[in-house]
């Protein structure tokens, strides 16, 4: 007797809560993120995979100094120079190996030109250890520069330093 | 006779048809339901909405490889998915789908056979499911399957009983064993029998989700217990036809509970557009088997003596009072 009437007591008073909850979950929005399809926004702060800078005419600021490979913790930064048409010094070979870096930001810090910068991208995935050892051309910013997610943030940065353009 | 031929093979290749997509579906919904209630988004690769997710699974099964153990005993393996597809499939013989409709001057009745003893039969031919799920467990030569397929038989006595007992009073009420008259009788709403039943009613929700092993009472499966049960050992097709068996089970009681409690393909505007009724009866149908999938996601698993004690103490007492109550109220 005892077991009956707290079984009707759990079927018609406490079930229908539980059944209520869940209901009312079911039109809640998913936190699940449809991943690959959509992202979630990353932090304007967040340091992702680099881009080296151009300036407005399409040359390139990095001007192989060395001091980003100095301050990388990692030893992830390989770079050789060379004289570019016009005389000015660029890097020939501008390497940056993917599995090595920390993505600590350093090299950001260091650069004397404003040329390199940690994006928002964080997907590296690959199939051999070589395709991780990103050159220059991968890591040069497209010229003419398609709308990046990095002209905003780069902007800031010249404006906060007070940078104008030399080919302006 | 022969048209008699003709129809019946069209209205079962149809209903067969028709049967096994809604199983594959309804994996679909129940995956989405469950999703959403839990913050997920589930299948949603598949094309639109993921709407060819169960297609996509029927494929990745068919073509995945068929292990068979060694200790099995091969014919009864063999077999056991056979033995639980079947019944489940066999079960929609009787039941009423819809009023008989007029197709190109032929009087079609939307049911496969107007059986005199439809009830009964629905519950001999359901009661057949759980061989398929012993013989399974006892085949497979794994403890975990031999516990699932012991649980399993224990748990399908224990509520068989009350599953029978609870339909009793509907059958007092009604007068008869016919399905067909049955949902002739529900014709208004307030002439459904979940009024007149409703004790009635929840017993009978409750032995179906016993019978047809799920969520709350799914201990024949029990993932997280017995690493799936009496379906351990089997794979590929073997597998799907466990998994088919279980869809059309729940399928079968949601059908059988549309019958019995809600009046069947009754609806609006059956008497003028006779073909509406199947319609009201897929409606039912699906509202059923949300309510299978609520419950799934909102109780955890019960422990094996709650479920006896549960099915002995509680539900049989209560399906007794039931039947007492409402053959008094009939005598008076």
């Amino acid at each position: 007797m005892k077991e009956i009437l707290i079984a009707l007591w759990n079927v018609v008073i406490m079930m229908p809560q539980g059944f209520y909850v869940t209901f009312k979950h079911l039109f809640r929005k998913p936190v699940t993120l449809d991943y690959p399809r959509k992202k979630n926004a990353m932090s304007p702060r967040y340091r992702g995979r680099h881009y080296l800078e151009r300036y407005d005419d399409g040359t390139e600021r990095c001007v192989c100094c060395g001091l980003c490979a100095a301050a990388c913790p990692a030893d992830a930064i390989y770079m050789e120079p060379e004289e570019a048409p016009g005389g000015e010094r660029r890097a020939r070979i501008y390497e940056i190996n993917m599995l090595r870096c920390i993505f600590c930001g350093y090299c950001e810090e260091a650069c004397p030109e404003e040329a390199i910068f940690l994006g928002q991208e964080y997907e590296f995935s690959d199939f051999t250890r070589n395709a991780f050892i990103w050159t220059k051309e991968q890591l040069l910013v497209t010229y003419p520069r398609k709308e990046n997610p990095l002209k905003r943030l780069y902007r800031r940065v010249r404006k906060v330093y007070g940078i104008t353009d030399r080919a302006a | 006779m022969l048209d008699i031929i003709i129809e019946s093979g069209i209205k079962v290749a149809l209903l067969i048809v028709v049967l096994l997509t809604a199983c594959a579906y309804a994996t679909w919904f129940e995956r989405k339901i469950v999703a959403y209630m839990q913050h997920r988004i589930g299948p949603s690769y598949a094309v639109p909405f993921g709407l060819l997710q169960p297609l996509a699974d029927g494929i990745k099964l068919a073509f995945k490889e068929d292990i068979v153990p060694d200790n099995v005993e091969r014919v009864t393996y063999a077999l056991a998915p056979v033995v639980s597809f079947v019944p489940a499939i066999l079960t929609w013989a009787v039941i009423p789908l819809g009023p008989t409709v007029d197709i190109f001057g032929h009087q079609v009745t939307l049911a496969l056979s107007d059986l005199n003893i439809g009830i009964l039969y629905v519950f001999a031919i359901t009661s057949l499911g759980v061989y398929g799920i012993v013989l399974a467990g006892w085949s497979s030569g794994s403890k975990y399957s031999l516990l699932g397929g012991i649980r399993s038989s224990a748990q399908m006595i224990s509520y068989e009983v009350s599953y029978g007992l609870t339909i009793i009073g509907v059958i007092l009420l009604a007068n008869t064993l016919s399905l067909q008259e049955l949902v002739a009788q529900q014709s208004s709403v307030l002439d459904w029998f979940v009024f007149r039943q409703p004790l009635g009613f929840i017993l009978f929700v409750v032995c179906g989700i016993a019978e047809t092993n799920r969520a709350p009472f799914d201990l024949a499966e029990a993932e997280s217990e017995l690493c799936a049960g009496f379906h351990t050992e089997y794979s590929s097709m073997r597998f799907s036809m466990f998994f088919i068996g279980e869809y059309a089970n729940m399928f079968a009681v949601a059908s059988v509970g549309t019958t019995l409690f809600f009046g069947g393909w009754q609806g609006p505007f059956v008497t003028t557009m006779p073909l509406i009724g199947l319609l009201w009866f897929a409606l039912k149908v699906v509202a059923f088997m949300f309510f299978y999938i609520w419950l799934r996601a909102t109780l955890p698993r019960f422990r094996y003596d709650q479920l006896m004690n549960f099915g002995w103490k509680v539900l049989l007492p209560l399906a007794l009072v039931n039947i007492m109550v409402t053959a008094a109220i009939v005598m008076l």
